[in-house]
């Protein structure tokens, strides 16, 4: 138990300094590798919760998939952050540290964490569990959820990751042909 | 790439088990974890690499993009598919139970496939994103 605590907290410590880390660095490329480590560590995170699914997504997509379309993204746009300069701005602090203290304060209203008779315990999760092996015969119940109970979900996912590769396809997936001379000066 | 010779080396070596690795999530999802998702992205970090690799050049010779978007769109359809199917078998939309006489067997039709389809849509997105970005920093 005081082991497992400790993998917790210290996972949760590099998050922290990886996301300050994250906002300080400039070198853009340097950035993109953060992101990486950062999701690596969450997935190791996912890992200890049990959620080896969860896990196994974040690690591929998050550690590996975006990190090479950002790492692509940079070979369009270079490199380096185009410096700002700081000032101090007083309504944005202002903001941020009100909102901050709200959540902190709804956080006493949360149910604690990993309790059985949480509402999320309580509501179909039983259901599921119960009656996924008689009712699907699938070993799995996490494959079970999402292609069968919640097969119009996860339709609907698969729809949006079609879309958003049509989205970037029809964004930059083919070079705009350049109207030739006669074309231009006709609409001149 | 060209004067990588020791990732080009171990590249090689990797992509074919990152391949038969993606597939084994893929059908094997019904057991431990993993399924099309995870096996769609898995299967297309294998193109990821041989791109990185090797070039994008390289890549369009093996896969084109338009075969790429025809395999995106077919694994939506293969999804939708099994929905009207049961449909049309006298159940609701994506109910499995009809697919077969045996529900519990069509549940696992149902499953089966609709994962397949998960898994080539996915996988054929995220290889075409790649190529998509990936033309676009190449020098015109």
């Amino acid at each position: 138990m005081v082991l497992e605590h400790l993998i917790d907290i210290s996972l949760l410590v590099f998050l922290a300094v990886i996301s300050v880390a994250l906002l300080r660095i400039k070198d853009l490329f340097a950035a993109v590798m953060i992101f990486g480590i950062y999701s690596l560590t969450s997935a190791s995170l996912f890992m200890v919760l049990a959620a080896a699914d969860v896990a196994f997504t974040e690690a591929a997509v998050g550690a590996g998939i975006s990190t090479i379309l950002m790492l692509a993204t940079l070979s369009i746009t270079g490199r380096e952050e185009k410096t700002i300069e700081r000032k101090f701005k007083l309504l944005p602090l202002l903001i941020v540290s009100i909102t901050g203290a709200v959540l902190l304060y709804g956080i006493r209203d949360l149910p604690p964490f990993g309790d059985a008779g949480n509402p999320a315990q309580v509501h179909v999760a039983p259901r599921y569990i119960e009656q996924s092996p008689v009712e699907t015969d699938v070993p799995n119940i996490v494959t079970s959820v999402l292609a069968s109970y919640r097969g119009f979900d996860t339709l609907g996912e698969v729809v949006v990751i079609f879309t958003a590769g049509l989205g970037v396809a029809l964004i930059i997936g083919r070079r705009r042909r350049l109207p030739s001379k006669k074309e231009a000066s006709s609409h001149e | 790439m060209n004067d990588h010779l020791i990732l080009r080396v171990v590249g090689k070596f990797l992509i074919p088990y990152v391949m038969l690795f993606g597939l084994y999530v893929q059908f094997h999802g019904d057991f431990g974890p993993g399924g099309g998702f995870q096996a769609g992205v898995i299967f297309a970090s294998g193109f990821v690499i041989y791109t990185l690799l090797f070039g994008l050049r390289s890549t369009q010779q093996i896969v084109s993009e338009g075969f790429l978007r025809v395999i995106s769109a077919s694994g939506v359809l293969i999804y939708a598919g099994v929905g009207v199917a049961s449909m049309l078998m006298g159940g609701e939309f994506l109910n499995y139970n009809v697919l077969a006489a045996n529900p519990i067997a069509g549940q696992h039709i149902g499953i089966m496939v609709i994962e397949f389809g998960v898994g080539l849509t996915v996988a054929s997105t995220m290889t075409l994103l790649l190529m998509m970005f990936a033309e676009r920093g190449l020098p015109s």
